[in-house]
C-alpha cells in the first residue's frame, strides 16, 4: 500500500525524536490518549503548548531585560514553563528549564541568561521537528497504535 | 428481611465483618467519579482532562482557583474529589486545599512539577490526600478513587464509633456502609459524595489531613452550642471561624467546626429534601449519637434481663435491630441524633428535659433493659428500648420493676405481648432511628431510616419519640419514629407527643418500609401494623398497648387504626394509671393526625411538650434507634435519592388516612401533647 512507506517514514521520524532525546515517555502517554474521538489529540495539545509557552518565553525575555534580575519571578515563570514542557514530553526543553531554575536559585544571572538562550534554541528545534512530524502524520493517515521508544 | 430474625439477616447490606470497599462500591465504580481539576496551565489541564476522561471519570476543569472554589460552593455535592496544581497565579494551591478541606471536606490531590521534599511535606501538612509530580501519568490518575472510598470508609467508622459500636455493630455498620455506598453509587455519584460522604464523613480530616487530630465528639450540648452559633450568624453567613468564636469552646478547632458545619449543612439539606452527601452526614451523626446511644444498649439489656421480653421477641428485636442496624445502625443513629440535634434547637432541649423527667420513669425502664442480655448493639438497644418501652417493654418494665413510671406500666400492660413488642421494639427503635435520622436531613439516612423504620415499625414508640420533634422538619419520617420512640419509653404519650407528627408524611413512607420489613418477621406483622399505625397516627405506644390489651395480634396487625382506637379504649380499660396513656392516646391520635397532616411542625411542638418526658428516653432510644434504623436502611434508602423517603412518606400518608379516625378528630396544631398528663 502507498501508506506503508509513509507510515514507515513516520515511524522512523518518531523514533529518532526519542532517540535524540527530544521527546520522552510522556509523549507516548499523549499518543495513548489519542483515539477515534480525538484523532488529533497529540497535535492539538502540542499546538496549545506552543501557544501558551510562547507567552512564558516572552515574559522571561522581558524579565531578563530588567536589571537586577528578579530571580523569584524568573523562577516562577520557569516553573510553569517546565511544567507544561514536561507534560508534553519535551525532554531537552525540560532539562534546560531545570538548569535555568538552578541558576535562579543560586542567583546566577549569567548562568540564567546563557541557559535561557540554549532553552530557546531547543524549544525552536523541537517545534520545527514536531511540525514536520505532524504534517507527515496527517499525510500518512491515522496511526494505529503508539509504540514506546526503543 | 423481616423473616430473618437472625443476626445479620436483617441488614440489607452484605453482612461482613469488615468494611469492604467491594461492598460499597458498585461495579461501575470508579467510573463516573466526579473530579474537579484545577490548573492554570492550559496544556496540563487539557491533558489531565483527557486522561481522567479515559479513566471514565466525570471531569470538570478549571483554570482558576477562585472559580473552582465557587463551583464547589455552589454545588456542594457535585464533586467527589479535587485535583489541584500547587502554583497558581490567583491563589496558592495550598490555600485552596485548606478552603476545600474546611468547607467541603473533599479529598484533594495536589500536583506540581516541583518534587522538592518541602513542597510535598507542605501538601501533607495542609491535608492533601495525595501529591502527584508532574508530568502526571494516567496510571497515577487511575487510582485516585481510592481516596474517595477511603474517606467514606473512615466516615463510616467514625459514625460507628460514636455510637459506642460494638463489634457486632461495626459489622452491621460496615455492611450498612456497603449498602449505603452502593446505593449511593447506584443512585448517583452525587449522593455518594460527601462526603460524603461523607458520605461522608467523621474522620473528616483523617483522609485529607495527615495530622491526626483527636476526634471531637459532638455531644448534644456542643452541638446545641454550634447550632446556636450558626443560627445567630445566619446559616448562610456562618463560617467556621465565626462559629468557633461564638461557641468559645476551648480545644475546639476551626477544622472541627468546619467539618461539623459541612455535615450540618448536609443535614439541613436533607431536611429540605435535598440529598446530601451521606458521608458527611454519617460522620456527623456519629458524633451526636455518641452520648445517646449508651442508653439504648442498656434498655435492651434491661428488658431482656427482666425477662419481660420473651427470648423470642428479644431475639427478634435484636435481629431487627442488628439486622437492620447492622449496616445502618451507624447511620440511623447519626441521623436520629442529628435529627434531634440539628433539626431543632428544641428537640435538643427536649431531650434534656425529657430525659430528666423521664429518667425517673425511664430509668426504670432502662433498668429493665440492663438485665437483659441483649446482643443487640447499643444502638439497637436504644431503639429497642424505645420500642420496648413504648410497647412491650413498658410492660416488662412495669412488671419487673413494677415501679416504672405508671406510664410504663400501662404500656407494659398493654403490651401484653412482649413478643410482638420485642419485635416492635426492635423495629420501632430501629425504624425510628433511621427515620428520625433521615429527617434530619441526611438524605441517605432518611431513606435508610425510613427503611429502618419500617422494620422498626414494630416499635412505634420510637417513632413517636416526642423528643424528636425537630425532625419533623425535613423528613417527617424521621420525626415520626422519633416521636414514637420517645413517647413510648416514658409514656404512652410518645404517640401523641411525637413530634413525629410532622414526620407524618415521612411516616407514610416509613410505614411502607416498615411494612415491608416487618413482613418478613411474621410475628412482627402485628407490630408492624401497630408501628405503622402508631407512627402515623398514633403514638406507637398506643398500638402496643392496644395490642397487648387486646392480646390480639391480629388486631394489631390488622390496622393501626383499629389499634389506635383500641389502644385508647384498651388503655382506659386497662386502667392505665398514667394519665399519659390517655393523654398519649390522645396525643397519639393527635399525633397520628398530625402525622397525617404530613409533618406538621406544630405537632412537633405538641409532641415536644410530651416529648419532654420522652425526650430523655427518646433521645436515647432514638439515637439508638437511629443508628439501628439506619443500618436497616437499605442502600437505596440511604442514598439521597429521596425515593426512599418519598415512598415511605406516601406509604405513611396512605396509612395515616387509613388509620383511626381519631386522629382526624384531633387538630394537629392543637396536637395537644400538653394535654397529656405527663
Amino acid at each position: 500500500m502507498e501508506r506503508n512507506p509513509m507510515r514507515r517514514q513516520l515511524a522512523v521520524m518518531r523514533q529518532s525524536l526519542f532517540d535524540q532525546g527530544y521527546l520522552d515517555e510522556q509523549f507516548v502517554q499523549l499518543e495513548e490518549l489519542q483515539d477515534d474521538a480525538n484523532p488529533n489529540f497529540v497535535e492539538e495539545v502540542v499546538t496549545l503548548y506552543y501557544r501558551d509557552s510562547a507567552r512564558l518565553i516572552l515574559n522571561v525575555e522581558q524579565a531578563l531585560e530588567r536589571k537586577p534580575f528578579d530571580f523569584n519571578k524568573l523562577d516562577g515563570y520557569m516553573h510553569q514553563f517546565k511544567g507544561s514542557s514536561s507534560s508534553i514530553g519535551a525532554k531537552k526543553v525540560k532539562a534546560e528549564s531545570t538548569l535555568f531554575r538552578e541558576y535562579c536559585k543560586s542567583g546566577n544571572g549569567e548562568g540564567c541568561m546563557r541557559t535561557f538562550q540554549q532553552l530557546k534554541k531547543e524549544y525552536a528545534t523541537l517545534r520545527k521537528k514536531l511540525e514536520a512530524y505532524f504534517q507527515l502524520a496527517r499525510q500518512a493517515g491515522p496511526m494505529e497504535t503508539a509504540c514506546h521508544p526503543k | 428481611m423481616n423473616s430473618n430474625i437472625g443476626k445479620g439477616s436483617m441488614s440489607t447490606a452484605s453482612s461482613s465483618a469488615a468494611w469492604k470497599a467491594g461492598d460499597v462500591v458498585p461495579d461501575r465504580f470508579p467510573a463516573g467519579l466526579r473530579v474537579l481539576v484545577v490548573d492554570d496551565d492550559p496544556t496540563c489541564l487539557m491533558i489531565l482532562e483527557k486522561m481522567l476522561r479515559t479513566c471514565l471519570y466525570e471531569v470538570t476543569k478549571c483554570n482558576r482557583a477562585e472559580t473552582a472554589l465557587s463551583m464547589l460552593r455552589e454545588n456542594k455535592n457535585g464533586f467527589d474529589i479535587v485535583i489541584s496544581d500547587v502554583h497558581m497565579p490567583d491563589m496558592d494551591g495550598f490555600k485552596l486545599l485548606e478552603h476545600i478541606g474546611l468547607e467541603m471536606d473533599l479529598p484533594v490531590i495536589m500536583m506540581s512539577a516541583d518534587d522538592g521534599k518541602h513542597v510535598v511535606m507542605k501538601g501533607v501538612t495542609h491535608g492533601a490526600c495525595d501529591y502527584l509530580i508532574k508530568p502526571v501519568r494516567i496510571e497515577a490518575l487511575k487510582n485516585i478513587w481510592q481516596h474517595v472510598v477511603r474517606k467514606w470508609k473512615n466516615e463510616w467508622k467514625d459514625f460507628e464509633q460514636s455510637g459506642s459500636v460494638e463489634e457486632g455493630d461495626r459489622q452491621q455498620k460496615q455492611s450498612e456502609d456497603a449498602d449505603y455506598s452502593s446505593s449511593a453509587n447506584e443512585g448517583n455519584w452525587k449522593s455518594s459524595k460527601k462526603r460524603k460522604d461523607d458520605e461522608d464523613e467523621t474522620d473528616e480530616r483523617d483522609d485529607s489531613s495527615t495530622l491526626k487530630k483527636p476526634r471531637v465528639v459532638w455531644s448534644v450540648e456542643l452541638h446545641q452550642q454550634f447550632v446556636a452559633a450558626v443560627n445567630q450568624l445566619g446559616i448562610d453567613k456562618a463560617v467556621p471561624k465565626k462559629i468557633l468564636e461564638l461557641m468559645n469552646v476551648p480545644g475546639l478547632t476551626r477544622e472541627n467546626v468546619a467539618s461539623h458545619l459541612q455535615k450540618y449543612r448536609l443535614y439541613l439539606r436533607r431536611l429540605s429534601g435535598v440529598s446530601q452527601h451521606q458521608n458527611s452526614f454519617m460522620s456527623h451523626q456519629e458524633e451526636t449519637f455518641g452520648p445517646l446511644s449508651s442508653l439504648n444498649g442498656l434498655d435492651l439489656q434491661t428488658l431482656a434481663a427482666t425477662g419481660q421480653l420473651p427470648a423470642e421477641s428479644l431475639a427478634t428485636l435484636q435481629a431487627a435491630g442488628l439486622g437492620r442496624s447492622t449496616a445502618k445502625s451507624g447511620v440511623p443513629m447519626a441521623l436520629v441524633d442529628q435529627r434531634n440535634i440539628f433539626s431543632f434547637e428544641n428537640p435538643k432541649l427536649r431531650f434534656g428535659e425529657g430525659q430528666q423527667q423521664h429518667i425517673n420513669g425511664n430509668n426504670k425502664q432502662i433498668n429493665l433493659l440492663h438485665g437483659i442480655p441483649m446482643t443487640m448493639e447499643p444502638k439497637q438497644l436504644v431503639g429497642l428500648h424505645h420500642t420496648a418501652q413504648s410497647i412491650g417493654n413498658v410492660n416488662m418494665q412495669v412488671t419487673s420493676h413494677g415501679a416504672q413510671s405508671g406510664q410504663n406500666n400501662s404500656l407494659l400492660m398493654q403490651m401484653g405481648q412482649p413478643q410482638s413488642r420485642g419485635h416492635i421494639l426492635n423495629d420501632a427503635t430501629v425504624g425510628h432511628a433511621p427515620r428520625l435520622l433521615s429527617s434530619m436531613g441526611q438524605p441517605i439516612l432518611s431513606n435508610g431510616i425510613a427503611a429502618n423504620v419500617s422494620t422498626r415499625n414494630r416499635i412505634p414508640e420510637n417513632i413517636r419519640a416526642p423528643g424528636y420533634n425537630p425532625v419533623s422538619q425535613a423528613s417527617s419520617m424521621l420525626n415520626f419514629p422519633m416521636n414514637h420512640a420517645s413517647e413510648l419509653p416514658g409514656n404512652i404519650l410518645p404517640l401523641g407527643s411525637t413530634p413525629g407528627m410532622s414526620s407524618l408524611t415521612s411516616k407514610g413512607t416509613f410505614q411502607e418500609d416498615v411494612n415491608s420489613e416487618i413482613k418478613g418477621s411474621g410475628g412482627f406483622m402485628p407490630s408492624y401494623d401497630i408501628f405503622n399505625d402508631l407512627n402515623q397516627h398514633k403514638p406507637q405506644s398506643w398500638e402496643l398497648q392496644n395490642v397487648s390489651m387486646t392480646s390480639d395480634a391480629s388486631q394489631r396487625s390488622n390496622s393501626l387504626q383499629g389499634n389506635l382506637d383500641l389502644t385508647q379504649s384498651v388503655l382506659v380499660q386497662q386502667g392505665i394509671s398514667s394519665g399519659q396513656m390517655n393523654g398519649q392516646n390522645r396525643s397519639a391520635a393527635v399525633v397520628s393526625k398530625a402525622m397525617c397532616s404530613a409533618g406538621d411542625f406544630s405537632e412537633q411542638r405538641n409532641a415536644q411538650n410530651v416529648n419532654q418526658h420522652f425526650n430523655t428516653l427518646l433521645v436515647d432510644n432514638t439515637i439508638r434507634v437511629k443508628s439501628e434504623i439506619v443500618a436497616d436502611v437499605s442502600p437505596a434508602n440511604l442514598f439521597p435519592d429521596h425515593f426512599g423517603q418519598e415512598d415511605l412518606m406516601s406509604a405513611l400518608l396512605k396509612q395515616q388516612e387509613g388509620i383511626a379516625p381519631a386522629e382526624n378528630e384531633f387538630d394537629f396544631d392543637g396536637y395537644s401533647m400538653d394535654n397529656i398528663p405527663e
